[in-house]
């Protein structure tokens, strides 16, 4: 019994899914049956894999002990580059890798910076998010680029499953995660990220490469952004300028709420898809509830500081409990 | 016999700092060496040069009899001498399992050196190696954040002697233990000699370095100011030299 209440105490993604399923309850009742029908779920769950990725990226880098504030341009940086390729006749797939290689040379560089001048990533990542917005602006032209019409956009959109339940899109989400998890849980390079963000000092004098350990997680962070950021461009049908403005803080939001240390050295992939449902639940569920939707940020804030708040109580709770040591 | 460990004429410079003066030091195989001396007299220095943490501006480092280039920690790894700090080099956050494994994680498949963990060796091989140091812990999957100060010594002594260390080195392990904690760390100290492993062992506890070394070096201003064996010495005689 200890033991169980110290597991659930030490895994406070935990915490936030009971949460999830409780919040679900009471907007299924708020909303007369409809929140968990299959038109509304349709609709939350073809949002979640968007910012379901970006939290991902965020949380493994914040595992490593650093940030990335430059998600959120980064997320309409590369579709808007890749669409700009198509739009000059380039076909899809070169266009969307090139898109990507610039999401990932913007995480290379972020880590870079960050490393080389041993400054915090805070800096570098905020200075990113305005250089990245502002050339997204600036490739755009003013005018969002024409997609061309036969592109395959099916590959992401589709709604698939029973009842078109969810799109394709939720397809490549479950398989980022799962990879993302893996990774981070069951290969060595998990465990070099997990010491490297827990006690960089300890895992340096162990030989981790920590540098690369760091540069690799900016990389993936951003390439996922701008991953993310091609499927809603696709899902929207245009590459609008302005999409994913304050996603870098909901991203952030998501991993801390499933319980994402700031600290580094602490979250789970699990955690921050938890989180990001939460945050998507809590947008449908007020609109549903006819609340006026201006409380969504209210409510938003409130759930980040509570879980930190939450979650470092549970923390020290949890190591009191120790399940007796035979000494 | 060549020694395990020689230093030869080692200098090094901080910027300004000149902390260490022409260094050399031989350690015979199997012998615990003692490595005293006042604040900032160059001891962490020293071990970090044998650590591969930093370089030395000029001379030779021999393990071996054979001239080392400890460029990274892995260097001085792969060469057999693996340091523990006086801040624990152990991951708090991290299970006792996978730090034990930190950086040399057995990897059923994988490519480029990355790919999935031997868990079950990871969790089996942990426990055997914790047994070996007779420390007695719950569970492999505990996390280091949960153990004592020196219990976590134990384990960093543990991995020490599971990867087959030909010295260790600890730098003040003793650091902010209680003395029963320290009496523990002490015990292992011992229970390295058993086994045939070279140690350098750096502590402000004179008492401490003579109750498990063979031999006192004191250093002062980044010289070597004393050496003996523990036998021809007394610890008047090494608080009075440094
Ligand atoms: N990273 C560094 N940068 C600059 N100077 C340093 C650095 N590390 C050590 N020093 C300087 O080198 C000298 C030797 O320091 P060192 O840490 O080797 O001493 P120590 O004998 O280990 O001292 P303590 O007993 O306090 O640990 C000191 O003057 C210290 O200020
Ligand atoms: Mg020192």
């Amino acid at each position: 019994m200890k033991r169980l209440l110290k597991v659930y105490m030490e895994k406070p993604e935990l915490a936030a899914g009971m949460l999830l399923i409780l919040l679900a309850i009471v907007f299924q009742f708020r909303s007369n049956g409809f929140f968990l029908s299959p038109d509304n779920l349709r609709g939350v769950l073809g949002l979640i894999p968007e910012t379901g990725m970006v939290a991902i990226g965020v949380t493994l880098l914040m595992i490593s002990g650093e940030f990335d504030l430059s998600v959120g341009s980064v997320f309409a940086l590369m579709p808007m580059v890749a669409g700009k390729l198509m739009e000059g006749e380039m076909a899809f797939l070169p266009a969307v890798l090139i898109g990507l290689a610039v999401a990932a040379g913007i995480g290379l560089l972020n880590g870079l910076i960050t490393l080389r001048f041993g400054i915090p990533s805070f800096i570098t990542t905020l200075g990113m998010l305005f250089i990245a917005r502002s050339l997204t602006v600036v490739i755009s032209g003013g005018f969002p680029p024409l997609l061309p019409d036969e592109l395959p956009t099916w590959l992401f959109t589709q709604f698939i499953g029973p009842g078109g339940l969810v799109r394709v899109s939720f397809l490549w989400f479950v398989l980022v995660a799962v990879m993302a998890s893996a990774l981070l849980s069951l290969t060595n390079f998990g465990n070099w990220v997990k010491s490297t963000g827990g006690f960089l000092e300890a895992a340096a004098s162990l030989g981790i490469p920590v540098r690369s350990v760091k540069v690799s997680c900016f990389v993936i962070s951003s390439l996922l952004a701008g991953f993310a950021g091609l499927i809603q461009v696709l899902r929207l049908g245009s590459p609008l300028p302005s999409i994913g403005e304050g996603l870098e803080l909901q991203a952030v939001a998501a991993a801390v709420i499933g319980g994402t240390a700031l600290t580094g050295g602490v979250g789970t992939v699990l955690g921050a898809i938890i989180g990001a449902l939460l945050i998507r639940v809590i947008d449908n569920g007020l609109v549903l509830s006819q609340v006026d939707g201006n409380w969504f940020k209210f409510a938003i804030g409130s759930l980040t500081i509570l879980a930190v708040i939450g979650n470092s109580w549970l923390r020290r709770t949890a190591r009191k409990i120790r399940v007796e040591v035979k000494a | 016999m060549t020694p395990i460990i020689e230093c030869r004429g080692l200098h090094k410079w901080y910027s300004g700092v000149h902390a260490l003066k022409d260094i050399s030091l031989s350690v015979p195989s199997g012998q615990v060496v003692g490595l005293v001396g006042d604040n900032g007299a160059g001891k962490s220095t020293l071990i970090k040069l044998l650590s591969g943490v930093h370089q030395q501006d000029s001379g030779d480092i021999l393990i071996e009899g054979k001239v080392a280039k400890l460029n990274s920690p892995k260097d001085a790894m792969r060469l057999g001498i693996e340091t523990i700090y006086q801040t624990s080099s152990m991951v708090p956050t991290m299970t006792i399992a996978r730090n034990l494994f930190l950086g040399r994680e057995p990897i059923r498949f994988g490519i480029g050196g990355i790919g999935f963990l031997d868990q079950a060796r990871m969790r089996e091989e942990s426990v055997q190696a914790i047994a070996d140091v007779d420390l007695h812990l719950r569970s492999p999957d505990a996390l280091v954040g949960e153990l004592s100060g020196g219990q976590r010594q134990g384990v960093a002594i543990a991995r020490a002697m599971h990867f087959k260390s030909k010295v260790l080195v600890l730098d003040e392990p003793t650091n902010h233990l209680s003395v029963k904690e320290t009496n523990k760390v002490i015990g292992f100290v011992r229970g390295l000699k058993a086994q045939g492993v070279t140690g350098i062992f750096i502590s402000h506890n004179i008492q401490h370095v003579f109750q498990c070394c063979d031999r006192i070096v004191g250093m002062a201003r980044g010289e070597i100011v004393f050496d003996k064996p523990v036998d021809a010495t007394n610890i008047d005689e090494v608080i009075e030299v440094l």
